[in-house]
């Protein structure tokens, strides 16, 4: 059976969070009621003109500093032209030939261009089908329309779907972090297309592509890219071939269908916009669009904490792609370290057992548990006080109540029970008396059958033995009794 | 007839502020005139004089100003000629209007033109044909055909119009008057309805060069609604210059030769001008554009590519003419736009749209605008040798109505002296050069970017020597008002 390697590019969308629109001083909001935020610019009436927003430039020269692109000293902004009800002036002041960004790179995945533009409005439409063919009546709400936009593309370097959510997640908090975006999916401040082909693996030949819409969720984009994969993988097992074409995801169902047909597909005739004078960075822009960057971004915070701290690259990405864990685990190693050192590999273990417990939405420092205690935890394990199953309990009692650690790890007595005297001597020499078969194959040498063994005392112990010294002592009575 | 009407803008202006003249009394005067207009030279008339004190020291005094229709005009009509924006009235005053109305200038009327400017005849009109008073059956030229046979004829004392392609010079020269299209960026645009966005230039249409002196003056200036708006770089000033002396004028042979098909009485009223030039102290020598030939072609390209995007908002969704359709969406678009732009405006559309499309681009739109670089860089290479370039405004003079409309290409060559300025975005200003046959000729001045103040005392100047009497065509007003 043949092996396919998926090739994803992404398109994202990204409303800046300026207090005016692209092309005029409408304020921006969000749930507002309908048409209040509007202008002659913004509703495109006769004889309007747009201007340029200078933060939203600014804006899009951050994105692009972030992202590692080349700004353009000259860029030019298009008409884009097609009909549409929310398309006001009939055409969508965009970039095209010569967009504000071009190269760059976020993690593993290059960039491609990044270019402004302006949202459209939004369409409410009456009646079953909930798209505009088919309704009974629609409107339109201009507040959105004109709204700042970034779209980012990728190069096609993405080959899972898991790939593309985490590197989407990259993405979402770099923007975040610049503070140009409230990047919220649900809300439609970060909107992302995917470009999908299926090629042979191994083969340099990029398969025919499918675009896909409306993912706006981090989790449908995964599953919305993992459902067109199979899809293209489908056709083409069963001799079929794979259309070009825009295709809707439907979340609910978690099925497929074409946007738009043929019969619709657009000529947009871009041409220079004439009401709008080339965009040129001064030095001066590109000044204060570098200065207004944080001193460190997600991906590079990563690649700090994968070679100052050995954490291992996936543990490093999981960290620094969302901020709150990454400050989290700073300000707990920040603590272990006033308290005499903290190891960071096992506090980075800490860190999403942590999340498991309060919830992968929640901000750990929102938590009852302060970064000082889960650093004490991490160097009570790393000195073997605690044994790791002991240590889970602790935390979820931190999770609960809060507290210090040492303190309740001394009071419910869940320290660790590493020696002879502790009584674990006469343990172990219960457990090889009630598996003599299994003391036996140790005995000869067989080292796996000491898990019953290990096992027995652990569930005397309720979890508060060290492994390593149990295992000692196993082997030494063995061999004694031998 | 009544002897306001025979003073000059800037002399009424002048005769108001020595309280002469009671400013009321003149807005009243000049709105009965356009009231009883039956030349289709208006199409709004205000109903009063505007509410409130007169601007009595105001820079212009009360003198009321015709509007072309396209400039939009708060609360007011502003239909751009068309169908599909008929009782369109806009909720903002465009920059330029604004700028005249602070400056003392109280709305007359909105004048008639072609549709969304598309035109040099004004027969282009949703609204109908203008008639031009010096002969009712020929055309006023156009596309502001309503403010140039207004301002002719006397129902108002001054008028601005829009100039894309020859649409403020070519109507001047056909009525009489003087017509000035500014350096591109000079005016404002914000308000005014699109036709070509790089190419439109609001400007002055006047009695005289005074006149258009007084009104550009305050209508320049950099509007922050406007990107592609300049600072003007000096005040516009009253053109004094009674000579020519040692001012060069280029005649280029690509224009003024037997190509453009200039008529002989059109040919004769431009030679005479040229001598007489010579007699004010100007040289006079042949000069080269060697790409003007292909201005023509390349402008309605470029035109009718930004006419057909500019024109897309109108889609029956927010303002104007809707015609709902049968069929949804698509028909409603089809039903709108079919029914609400006329022939001419649908001709340029389908042309633009064509020369835009994929796979055609760089042969139509793209080339074009080679050649609109190239036609600037001859300018350029002109103007170190000259002063001004000089060719008749129209090869034509007023010519009778419906005689052209079967023919767009014999209607485009109208433009063909005219279209190479807005190409290279600088001034020009055409000034009545005498009658031939008993109509008006006009002769044009083109200058280099932001020569206005030399290209008015040039105007002048000439405009004196000449002594071009246009008191028959606001005879031809006066009977109209009285009939």
């Amino acid at each position: 059976m043949t092996e396919y390697e998926p090739v994803i590019g992404l398109e994202i969308h990204v409303q800046l969070k300026t207090r005016t629109k692209m092309f005029c001083g409408c304020e921006l909001s969000f749930g507002d009621s309908p048409n209040i935020h509007t202008c002659p610019v913004c509703l495109g009436l006769p004889g309007a003109l747009p201007v340029v927003n200078e933060r939203a430039i600014r804006f899009g020269m951050m994105i692009g500093l972030a992202l590692g692109c080349e700004i353009a000293e000259r860029s030019l902004f298009h008409r884009k032209n097609y009909f549409y009800p929310d398309l006001p002036k009939g055409y969508q002041i965009s970039q095209y030939d010569v967009p504000l960004c071009r190269g760059g790179r976020l993690g593993d995945v290059r960039i491609h261009r990044v270019h402004l533009e302006e949202d459209a409005a939004k369409l409410n439409h009456l009646g079953a089908s909930g798209r505009i063919h088919g309704s009974d009546r629609s409107w339109v709400d201009f507040n959105r329309g004109g709204t700042p936009l970034v779209e980012i593309v990728t190069e096609p370097d993405i080959h899972s779907p898991e790939q593309a959510r985490e590197w989407l997640s990259l993405l979402r908090t770099t923007l975040k972090q610049i503070g140009v975006s409230d990047v919220n999916m649900e809300e439609g401040s970060l909107r992302c297309d995917a470009n999908v082909s299926v090629r042979p693996a191994g083969s340099a030949v990029l398969g025919t592509k499918t675009e896909l819409k409306n993912m706006n969720s981090f989790r449908f984009l995964e599953r919305g890219v993992r459902a067109e994969i199979q899809r293209q993988i489908g056709l083409i097992e069963a001799g079929e071939a794979v259309v070009q074409e825009t295709l809707h995801y439907d979340p609910v169902s978690g099925g497929i269908t074409p946007l738009r047909s043929k019969e619709e597909a657009h000529d947009y005739r871009y041409f220079p916009e004439p009401d709008l004078v080339p965009l040129v960075a001064t030095d001066a822009m590109l000044a204060a669009a570098r200065e207004a960057l944080p001193a460190e971004l997600p991906a590079e915070r990563a690649a700090r904490f994968e070679r100052e701290l050995g954490l291992s690259a996936g543990r490093a990405r999981d960290l620094a792609f969302r901020a709150d864990l990454a400050d989290y685990f700073e300000r707990a190693l920040a603590a272990g370290a006033a308290d005499g050192g903290v190891d960071p590999v096992e506090l980075s273990n800490w860190i999403p057992q942590l999340v498991e417990r309060i919830g992968s939405d929640r901000d750990p420092a929102e938590s009852n548990v302060a970064p000082e205690s889960l650093a004490a935890l991490a160097t009570m394990v790393k000195a073997r006080e605690v044994s790791r199953d002991a240590a889970r309990e602790v935390l979820s009692r931190l999770v609960a109540d809060g507290g210090d650690p040492r303190a309740i790890v001394a009071r419910e007595g869940l320290g660790a029970l590493s020696a002879e005297d502790d009584g674990l001597g006469e343990l172990v020499d219960r457990a090889i008396a009630s598996d003599p078969a299994a003391a036996e194959q140790v005995r000869a040498g067989n080292l796996k059958a000491i898990g019953p063994l290990v096992g027995y005392v652990m569930r005397e112990t309720k979890g508060r033995a060290d492994g390593a010294t149990i295992t000692r002592l196993i082997r030494e009575r063995v061999r004694q009794a031998g | 007839m009544n002897e306001l009407i025979e003073l000059t803008a800037a002399a009424a202006a002048q005769r108001v502020r020595a309280r002469e003249i009671d400013p009321a009394e003149l807005f009243e005067a000049y709105r009965a005139r356009a009231a009883a207009d039956d030349l289709n030279a208006f199409t709004w008339v205000a109903p009063r004089a505007p509410a409130g004190e007169y601007p009595g020291d105001a820079p212009l005094a009360g003198v009321p100003l015709a509007v072309k229709d396209l400039f939009c005009t708060e609360g007011v009509p502003s239909q751009a000629g068309s169908r599909i924006l008929e009782g369109y009235r806009p909720p903002y005053t465009a920059t330029v209007v604004a700028n005249l109305q602070r400056a003392g200038a109280p709305l007359l009327g909105k004048t008639n033109q072609d549709e969304f400017a598309m035109g040099s005849s004004n027969e282009n009109s949703a609204y109908g044909p203008v008639l031009n008073p010096w002969d009712r059956a020929r055309v006023p030229g156009g596309s502001p055909g309503g403010s140039a046979a207004a301002v002719a004829a006397g129902l108002a004392p001054w008028a601005i119009g829009t100039d894309t392609g020859g649409s403020i010079r070519q109507p001047a020269a056909l009525c009489g008057i003087v017509g000035l299209k500014p350096t591109y960026g000079a005016c404002s645009r914000f308000g005014m309805i699109a036709f070509a966005s790089s190419l439109d230039q609001a400007g002055p249409l006047t009695r005289d060069v005074t006149d258009a002196a007084l009104l550009l003056a305050h209508m320049v200036g950099r509007d922050r609604r406007d990107s592609t708006s300049l600072e003007f770089p000096e005040a516009i000033r009253v053109p004094r210059a009674e000579d020519l002396s040692g001012i060069r004028l280029g005649v280029p042979e690509e224009l003024t030769g037997a190509g453009g098909g200039v008529e002989p009485g059109v040919r004769e009223s431009f030679e005479a001008t040229l001598a007489r030039a010579e007699g004010l102290g100007a040289s006079v020598e042949p000069c080269r554009l060697p790409h003007a030939p292909h201005a023509l072609s390349a402008y309605y390209l470029i035109a009718p590519a930004e006419a057909s995007a500019n024109l897309a908002r109108f889609d029956g969704v927010r303002y104007g003419l809707r015609e709902d359709g049968e069929a949804g969406l698509v028909s409603m678009y089809s039903q709108t736009r079919s029914h609400g732009f006329g022939a001419e405006v649908k001709r340029r559309i389908m042309l633009g749209t064509y020369a835009l499309s994929s796979g055609y681009y760089d042969a139509y739109y793209g080339t074009a605008q080679k050649v609109r670089t190239k036609i600037a860089e001859d300018f350029r290479t002109a103007f170190e040798r000259f002063d001004f370039i000089v060719t008749p405004t129209s090869p034509w003079t007023a010519f009778a109505l419906g005689a052209k409309t079967d023919d767009p290409l014999a209607m485009y060559l109208n433009d063909f002296c005219t279209v190479p300025m807005p190409l290279a975005g600088i001034p020009a200003i055409s000034i009545p050069s005498g009658l031939s046959d008993g109509l008006p000729v006009g002769f044009q001045l083109a200058g280099p970017a932001f020569s206005e103040n030399r290209l008015l005392d040039a105007a002048h100047a000439l405009e004196r020597a000449i002594g071009f009497d246009g008191s028959p065509a606001r005879r031809s007003g006066e009977s109209a008002a009285r009939g």
